[in-house]
């Protein structure tokens, strides 16, 4: 077996295949890897989830009432938190299909985590959508095209339709893409198991994976291609959830600029999260070798970029409101300056506009826990935005007489942390049970970076002997 | 474990320490004239399937067709829901929307083609299948971690259990063995 050191940039420290498999494959494998913080973080989580628990149980037993939504603000919590997620969920996809695409290998070592990520993170966006109907088991043919006894179809000619096929074909792509990463992995475990039942769970979900070079050869042409669907796929997704506002004549929400920025938001927030919950985990669990400061850095410079992108966005939708010369909009416009809620646009505008501006400079981006609060400013920053888009464009509509103030209630906050509690929970069960980096292409890295160090080493004597 | 009559063979399959030493092995053992070659290794190795000599382009092409019948599929749902089965008149619009049609029709397409890259990789590698004989081979959970298999399947035309096994034995092999499709007679 080959021992040697590896390109600094991606893997540090001497590795082998064999260490590589070891680090990840016992935070599974080995119960005793996960200390005090595991714990602790899992009971958090789930206090917060039966929060969520509590108030959708409410929210069934007494509708949709219990929240602050009014006319004319229809929309709140609930979308601002769907968009929200899913954005948030579109790093993870952004990570393993486009970079891919780009061949950025870099990413093999945070592809995991993050398509769990997007999985954990689409499953709490799809909470919303299906709980806003107040009654989500009558209001099924609303969403879906099932042939019901009343004869009725969904309404193909609206954004919200679209959006249901969307994050349907996100989720369940999303799905496919994770778990035939995963399966090699999981043929791993199965192999590296010493208790009878591991090997009978992994060897089940292994699906017999034998790394015969025929299976491989297939192998990558499917996730190479699913990589490629995946791409217009995830800029499609926020895409279209942007077209729920932009197809509108909503003061605000009317505007052309939303497909492109929403989906530089999404990338924005995603890496934001995939950062949030890669520290501690990269600390916690001696993953610095592979989740490396190289690493951090490129995706600091991707937030930064995005986030450029995003207050551009802020500049355009002020340039709009006044070029339109529509009183409305102009009015939209000096209510999120100066009205009641202005506190949050400016809150906004600190959280990604400003703030993020300090990962310009080297030495903030290696300093870890500056990085770190930077993150929690932008996901705050990224809710803002949507708070600032969704009630506070609706409650100041054409009519004047219709205006009427939103306030959220305990209940809407309660199933906001909710979920915050769901994602959390699942995102420390996977990494328990799921390696949460990915193995075989790890492995796959450490030899490639061999055969070039050894190119490199050669070409350096033969310059010697010349 | 018992049988009544000895296990068929499943090949020979020879272990290695590095892609590279499976690579040159696997160019020796087709030059020598064997065709039904696999072998095992923990990642894709780049280089392998032309020194073995297999090509396969399926997946693209059932993905292709995927593509092509989630498109069809998914505009027809649509034609069918809004012009024929419930035509309804939304602010002068006509039944027939095509723009208001694409979203729903270029996700059905990423759908369908997706699933055909999952379902057709699976498929054409028959998974899943929890047993093969190659898993009878000494050391074989290796081949998911660190090490590297080639095999020369019985069924290949110049398959001698004795012969090809000696051949093997000349590739710088850490071990060579003959597996059988069962376990219980192993070595």
């Amino acid at each position: 077996m080959a021992k040697e050191t590896l390109n600094e940039d991606l893997i540090t420290g001497q590795q082998t295949y064999v260490s590589l498999d070891n680090t990840i494959g016992s935070m599974v494998l080995d119960g005793k890897r996960h200390k005090k913080n595991w714990y602790v973080m899992l009971g958090i989580a789930f206090m917060l989830l039966n929060g969520f628990m509590l108030a959708v149980g409410w929210l069934l037993y007494q509708g949709v009432g219990v929240w602050g939504n009014n006319v004319p603000t229809g929309w709140a919590f609930d979308i601002i938190n769907f968009v929200w997620w899913i954005g948030i969920g579109h790093a993870g996809t952004l990570i393993s299909a486009i970079l891919l695409l780009v061949r950025q290998q870099w990413r093999n070592s945070i592809n995991r985590f993050a398509e769990a990520m997007t999985l954990f993170a689409v499953l709490c966006a799809a909470q919303y959508p299906l709980l806003h109907t107040g009654r989500p088991w009558v209001a099924a043919y609303w969403l879906m095209p099932y042939p019901n006894i009343m004869g009725l179809w969904p309404q193909f000619r609206s954004p919200l339709i679209w959006d249901v096929f969307a994050v349907t074909t996100y989720a369940l792509v999303s799905i496919l893409f994770w778990f035939v990463g995963l399966i090699p992995d999981l043929a791993t475990l199965r192999d590296k198991s010493t208790n009878k039942i591991g090997q009978k769970i992994f060897g089940f979900l292994s699906l017999g994976w034998r790394g015969s070079m025929k299976h491989w050869h297939r192998y990558e042409q499917a996730y190479l291609l699913l990589a490629g669907l995946s791409t217009p796929l995830v800029l499609s997704v926020h895409t279209i959830v942007s077209y729920d506002f932009a197809m509108s004549i909503v003061p605000g929400w009317n505007v052309t600029v939303f497909p492109p920025y929403f989906v530089a938001g999404a990338v924005f927030a995603g890496f934001a999260m995939v950062l949030l919950i890669g520290l501690p985990l990269r600390a916690w669990y001696g993953l610095k070798d592979m989740i490396t400061m190289k690493h951090i850095d490129w995706m600091c410079k991707i937030m930064l970029a995005t986030g450029l992108i995003v207050f551009y966005g802020y500049f355009l939708e002020v340039f709009y409101a006044y070029y339109s010369a529509n009183p409305a909009e102009i009015s939209l416009a000096e209510w999120r300056f100066y009205g009641p809620y202005s506190p949050a646009y400016w809150a906004l505008i600190i959280c990604n506009g400003i703030i993020p501006q300090l990962l310009w400079v080297p030495k903030f981006r290696r300093n870890l826990p500056l990085v770190f609060i930077v993150c929690l400013f932008i996901s705050v920053g990224m809710w803002l935005e949507r708070f600032v888009i969704i009630p506070m464009s609706l409650m100041k509509n054409y009519l004047p007489a219709s205006d009427r103030f939103y306030y959220p209630t305990i209940v809407d906050f309660t199933m906001f942390f909710g979920t915050i509690g769901l994602f959390f929970f699942m995102m420390w069960l996977f990494i328990r049970f799921l390696p949460v980096i990915n193995m075989f292409e790890m492995k796959d890295l450490l030899f490639k970076q061999n055969l070039k160090k050894e190119k490199e080493a050669e070409e350096k004597q033969e310059a010697g002997v010349h | 474990m018992f049988h009544r009559s000895a296990p068929k063979a499943y090949g020979v399959v020879a272990e290695f320490d590095s892609p590279e030493l499976l690579i040159a092995a696997a160019k020796k053992t087709r030059e020598a004239g064997y065709k039904k070659l696999d072998a095992y290794t923990p990642f894709p190795i780049h280089g392998l399937v032309d020194a073995v000599g297999f090509k396969d382009e399926k997946v693209p092409w059932i993905v292709f067709m995927g593509g092509i019948v989630g498109a069809t599929a998914g505009y027809l749902l649509q034609y069918y829901t809004s012009v024929i089965d419930y035509p309804l008149n939304v602010g002068g619009k006509p039944l027939n929307s095509v723009p208001m049609f694409f979203p729903v029709t270029y996700e059905c397409t990423i759908l369908f083609a997706s699933f055909g890259a999952f379902l057709g990789m699976l498929a054409l590698n028959k998974l899943p299948q929890p047993y093969h004989g190659v898993f009878n081979t000494p050391n074989f959970e290796r081949a998911s971690q660190d090490k590297f298999f080639l095999a020369v399947e019985a069924n290949d035309t110049q398959f001698d259990e004795v012969e090809t096994k000696k051949f093997m034995e000349s590739l710088d092999a850490n071990n060579v063995s003959l597996v059988k499709e069962s376990p219980g007679v192993e070595e």
